[in-house]
């Protein structure tokens, strides 16, 4: 399912790295440890986190990651959403925790 | 080939660049992604510690045909108790750094696994030397 996709069917914002909108996602991560991502998140997840810094951004680049989802109203730091610009890898936001929007897009993906 | 970083203690914002760059070559010289992706877990995770936990060092990426060989030195405190700096979950990280996300005691934990070999030699007061290898074929 592709970034813009989910966006339209979760009704996420759209901070930034709206170039990498037609990226494919395949499943989701759920984590705010840096490192559990960088050692278990598969490429092509979407990546629910309440980090906002641009270290995320480092890590989805090296990962491979599609997208990221930042939960409960949080907004991305400016050179967090500088980084997914250069990188193309959207940074799109809920007001919903993680549980829900983890639930919401399991469903989505497993249709 | 043989290429170098500097890594600045503290400097969070540039940490994973060389992995970036290391990732690029690594991508041109058609290595298989699935060892691309256990050298750049493994070179992230050792830059970050550098970033963390050390006065700044330097990376030095040495690649043939048969493997990479990834050095990291520092200057700083030096780890004390390597055993005990494997063990997943043990982590001497500062809050500040904690609060980023990092500092889970997963760094190298997660080195050893993506590394065909993993040495470690530190000096209390001194610094470490990383030598990470992992083959290419």
């Amino acid at each position: 399912m592709k970034v813009e996709e989910i966006v339209k069917a979760l009704d996420l914002k759209v901070f930034s790295g709206e170039k990498g909108l037609s990226n494919e996602i395949n499943n989701g991560y759920v984590s705010d440890l840096l490192s559990d991502v960088m050692g278990s998140a598969e490429a092509g997840s979407a990546w629910i986190t309440l980090q906002t810094h641009k270290n995320v951004m480092a890590i989805a680049s090296l990962k491979e990651l599609s997208a990221i989802i930042l939960v409960k109203g949080f907004k991305p730091e400016d050179d967090m959403a500088a980084q997914s610009n250069e990188e193309d890898i959207p940074v799109l936001g809920t007001d919903k925790q993680a549980f829900e929007i983890s639930g919401e897009l399991y469903n989505l993906l497993k249709k | 080939m043989h290429f170098e970083y500097n890594i600045i203690s503290g400097d969070f914002s540039n940490a994973g660049s060389a992995s970036s760059q290391i990732k690029k070559v690594l991508k041109q010289l058609n290595v298989d992604s699935v060892t691309i992706k256990r050298i750049v877990v493994a070179l992230y995770e050792a830059e970050v510690n550098v970033v963390a936990h050390s006065f700044g060092g330097t990376i030095f990426a040495e690649i043939t045909e048969e493997e990479i060989i990834l050095i990291l030195k520092d200057t700083g405190p030096g780890i004390p108790d390597i055993s005990r700096a494997m063990q997943e979950g043990y982590s001497t990280a500062s809050p500040q750094v904690r609060e980023m996300g990092f500092g889970a005691g997963m760094g190298l934990p997660n080195i050893k696994k993506n590394a065909d070999k993993l040495e470690i030699k530190s000096e209390v007061g001194v610094g470490t030397e990383v030598k990470i290898m992992v083959k290419l074929s």
